[in-house]
C-alpha cells in the first residue's frame, strides 16, 4: 500500500498545527503552549534567515566534523554475500554519535532567543554527553535528566557529561528510563518556562519538536544521496536505520522519501523478541495513543498505560517513537522491524571484528537487520546502514554480557 | 444547567466560594475512594476533582505522581474509576464531580464508550490536562454533547487571545493554574495570582478555580478572595500518604485539613 510522495506533499508536513496524518501534534499543560507557540515561530524565521543556517553549516563543519563518509563495507560486503553493504558513518561525529547535529542546531536557537539555561533528557547518554558538549562550547548552563537505571549502564557518559560541566539528575520516578528523564525534563521546563530551552534529542515530544530535530538532522541523508551518487552512481536499493525514538532514521529517510526506488528500513528493538512483550518496538507491536505531547505509536496496556519495556540499549528502551514514523508506517512508505537483543549482539561483534568499526549496541540493531536483508539481494544492489554511533560507551554492558569483569 | 454551574451559581448567590478538593481516584486503595469523597463532602467540599492515575503524570510533582503508582499498584483504570464515581451518586446526587488527568487512558478506552460511560455514572465535567483546546476538536464536542462540561486550564503564560478563546471552548468553570510549575512544587504569590485573575475576569464570564499550591486556610482566603473558587490537590494527597494505613484516622486528617479552608473561605462571604 506504499504511496508516491511527492516533494509538494512532503513540504505540507508536519501542516499548521504540528500534525502528520492523524500523529504528532502538541498535547501539553497549558503552562508550555506559549513557549511551544514562540519557539515554532522564531524556528520558522531563522530556518529561512541566512545568518542562522550559514552559522548551522559552520558548525558542522569545522565542529562537528561533516561531512561523515560513507564507507564501503567490502569484507562484511563479501562474507555476507548479497547486496553492497555501505556506513554512513556518524559514530566519526564529534562526541561520537549523530545526536550532535541536532543539539548544535537547537542550541543555536536557544543562543538565538537568548535563553541561557538549557535542560535535556538522555537515555543511553549520547544525547546528554552532545547537549553538554554544545553548552560547554555555547558557555549555556546545562542540566541533563536520565533515568537512574541508565545512570548505572551508562556510567562512562555521565562522567563525561559531568566533567563538561552539566549536571546531571538522575531520575528516580517510574521505571527509572529514557521516558522518566523526560517526564522529568518537562516537569523542569514548566518550572522555569522563562529562562529555560529544552533540547529534545529524539524526533518525538510536541510540535515543532519533531519538525526541528527532523531539519537538523536530515544533513545525514542529503550526505548520503550525494555521497551514493558520487561513489556508485545510483540511489542506494535500501537504507537501514535504528528506530528509538527515530532522530537518526528520520534524518536517514526524510531526504529519501520522494524516491520510490529507495526502500527504507527502520530496526527497533525486540528486546526477548517481540512475543516476550519484554521489548521496545511500538511501531512492530504497539498502538496509537499520547504521551510526551504527541499522538504516535506506543507500548501501553489496555488501560492505557504505558508500558515498561526492555532493550540491551538505553537509547532504544522507550515506549513511543517520533510522529512522522508512525505517519511513515501507516501510509507504508517505511518498513519497520525489529531485532532482539542477542542479534543486535551478533552485529556488534561482527561489525567490530570484520570492519575493525565498533559500533553502539542501537546501531548494532540496524547492522544485524541489515545482515539479513543484504543477504536477500543482489550483488549490484547496494544498502545503507546508517551507524548512527559508536560502541565505546557500551563496553561494560558488552562485558557484562560475556561474564568478563573488566 | 449542568450541575457545576448550579452549584457555582448558587454559591455565587450567597456570596461563597467553592471549595474544590483534588484526590487520586484509587489512592491508597480503590475500596476507600469512594468513602474519601463523601468525607470530603461532609468536611466542606463543593465540587471534587477526581484524579485518573495515569503512569506518566508530567503535569504533576512527586507526590502526585507517588498517588498514581499507589493507585496503578492496585490497577485502578478508567473505567473503574467511572465506576466509583456511580457508587457515590447512590447516596450524593448534589455535589458535581469532575475527572482529572491526562489524554491516554481516554483514548484508550474510546473516547465515545468514555463519554457515555462518564454520563450514565453522573460525571459532570472532564478535566484533560495534556489536551489543550486546539487538539480538542474530536474530543470536546463528544462531552458537550452529553452535558458534560469541559474544563481548560490557563497559566501564566497565557496570552490575552488565548484566555479569550480557551475560555469560549469551556463550560463550567477555567482552571487557572496560579505558578508556573507542577502540581506541589511552589508557594505561591497571592499579588500575582490576584492580578491575574483579576484580569481573566474581564476576559471572560466563567467562574475562575484557582488551583496549584493551596495548602492552609491563609492561602484558600487569599486565592478566595479573588477567585470564584479554589482547587486543593497536593497537600490533601500527601495526607492520604502519610495516613495510608488507617483509614478512620485518614478521614480525620483530610477533615482537619479542609474544614478550616471552608471556614477562611466562608468567612469572605459578606
Amino acid at each position: 500500500m506504499s504511496v508516491k510522495l511527492t516533494e509538494e506533499m512532503l513540504s505540507a508536513l508536519p501542516d499548521a498545527r504540528g500534525h502528520f496524518g492523524a500523529f504528532g501534534g502538541r498535547f501539553v499543560s497549558e503552562t508550555l503552549m506559549d513557549s511551544l507557540m514562540t519557539l515554532e515561530k522564531e524556528y520558522a524565521r531563522l530556518k529561512k534567515d541566512p545568518e542562522f543556517q550559514a552559522r548551522f553549516d559552520k558548525e558542522l563543519a569545522d565542529y562537528v566534523g561533516r561531512p561523515t563518509p560513507l564507507y564501503f563495507a567490502e569484507r562484511l560486503s563479501r562474507e555476507t554475500g548479497g547486496a553492497q553493504i555501505w556506513l554512513k558513518r556518524e559514530d566519526l561525529c564529534h562526541t561520537g554519535a549523530h545526536k550532535v547535529n541536532n543539539t548544535i542546531g537547537q542550541a543555536l536557537l536557544a543562543s538565538f532567543l537568548g535563553k541561557k539555561r538549557i535542560i535535556a533528557e538522555t537515555g543511553a547518554g549520547q544525547h546528554g554527553v552532545a547537549t553538554a558538549t554544545v553548552c560547554a562550547r555555547l558557555g549555556l548552563e546545562c542540566h541533563v535528566f536520565m533515568g537512574a537505571e541508565d545512570v548505572q549502564r551508562q556510567s562512562l557518559n555521565v562522567f563525561r557529561m559531568k566533567l563538561l560541566g552539566a549536571t546531571v539528575h538522575a531520575v528516580q520516578g517510574g521505571t527509572k528510563t529514557l521516558k522518566d528523564a523526560m517526564n522529568d525534563a518537562m516537569r523542569d521546563w514548566v518550572a522555569h518556562v522563562d529562562d529555560t530551552f529544552y533540547i529534545i534529542g529524539t524526533v518525538a515530544g510536541p510540535h515543532p519538536y519533531p519538525l526541528l530535530v527532523r531539519d537538523f538532522q536530515s544533513v545525514i541523508g542529503r550526505e548520503t544521496r550525494r555521497q551514493a551518487l558520487e561513489k556508485t552512481g545510483k540511489l542506494p536499493d535500501a537504507l537501514v536505520a535504528c528506530v528509538g525514538g527515530g532522530s537518526n532514521a528520520i534524518g536517514m529517510f526524510y531526504p529519501f522519501l520522494s524516491d520510490e526506488s529507495v526502500q527504507l528500513y527502520g530496526v527497533e528493538a525486540g528486546g526477548l523478541g517481540i512475543d516476550t512483550g519484554k521489548h521496545a518496538a511500538p511501531l512492530c507491536a504497539g498502538r496509537p495513543g499520547v504521551l510526551h505531547g504527541n499522538r504516535t505509536y506506543l507500548m501501553e496496556d489496555e488501560n492505557g498505560q504505558i508500558a515498561g519495556t526492555h532493550s540491551v540499549s538505553a537509547g532504544l528502551d522507550y515506549p513511543g517513537v517520533g510522529p512522522e514514523h508512525s505517519w511513515l508506517k501507516d501510509i507504508g512508505r517505511a518498513n519497520y522491524v525489529s531485532v532482539t537483543d542477542d542479534e543486535a549482539m551478533e552485529g556488534f561483534r561482527k561489525l567490530t571484528r570484520v570492519e575493525g568499526i565498533m559500533p553502539a549496541l542501537e546501531t548494532a540493531h540496524a547492522v544485524a537487520y541489515a545482515i539479513k536483508l543484504a543477504a536477500t539481494m543482489d550483488k549490484d544492489q547496494t544498502v545503507v546502514i546508517n551507524v548512527s554511533g559508536r560502541g565505546d560507551k557500551d563496553i561494560n554492558t558488552v562485558a557484562k554480557l560475556e561474564g568478563i569483569e573488566i | 444547567m449542568s450541575r457545576i454551574e448550579g452549584v457555582l451559581k448558587a454559591l455565587k448567590g450567597q456570596g461563597r466560594k467553592a471549595l474544590i478538593p483534588y484526590i487520586t481516584a484509587g489512592d491508597p486503595h480503590p475500596d476507600v475512594t469512594v468513602d474519601l469523597m463523601h468525607t470530603l463532602v461532609e468536611a466542606g467540599a463543593d465540587i471534587i476533582e477526581l484524579g485518573v492515575p495515569f503512569s506518566d503524570p508530567m503535569a504533576d510533582g512527586p507526590v502526585i505522581q507517588l498517588a498514581c503508582e499507589r493507585a496503578l499498584v492496585h490497577g485502578t483504570s478508567l473505567r473503574q474509576v467511572i465506576a466509583m464515581v456511580k457508587e457515590f451518586r447512590k447516596s450524593d446526587d448534589a455535589t458535581p464531580v469532575v475527572l482529572m488527568g491526562y489524554l491516554n487512558p481516554m483514548e484508550a478506552m474510546g473516547y465515545e464508550r468514555f463519554a457515555d460511560a462518564a454520563k450514565d455514572a453522573g460525571v459532570d465535567g472532564i478535566l484533560t490536562v495534556d489536551l489543550p483546546p486546539e487538539e480538542a476538536d474530536e474530543v470536546a464536542p463528544l462531552f458537550t454533547q452529553r452535558n458534560l462540561d469541559a474544563i481548560f486550564l490557563l497559566s501564566p503564560t497565557t496570552t490575552d487571545d488565548r484566555i479569550r478563546a480557551i475560555s469560549e471552548h469551556s463550560s463550567g468553570y477555567v482552571y487557572y493554574v496560579s505558578i508556573k510549575g507542577v502540581t506541589g512544587s511552589a508557594t505561591i504569590n497571592v499579588e500575582e495570582v490576584a492580578a491575574k485573575v483579576n484580569h481573566i475576569h474581564e476576559l471572560t464570564a466563567l467562574p475562575v478555580g484557582v488551583g496549584f499550591g493551596i495548602r492552609d486556610a491563609e492561602t484558600a482566603a487569599a486565592v478566595g478572595r479573588v477567585s470564584d473558587g479554589v482547587i486543593v490537590g497536593s497537600v490533601l494527597v500527601d495526607t492520604i500518604a502519610r495516613n495510608q494505613a488507617d483509614t478512620d484516622q485518614l478521614k480525620r486528617a483530610l477533615t482537619d485539613l479542609l474544614h478550616p479552608m471552608r471556614e477562611a473561605l466562608d468567612s469572605l462571604a459578606s
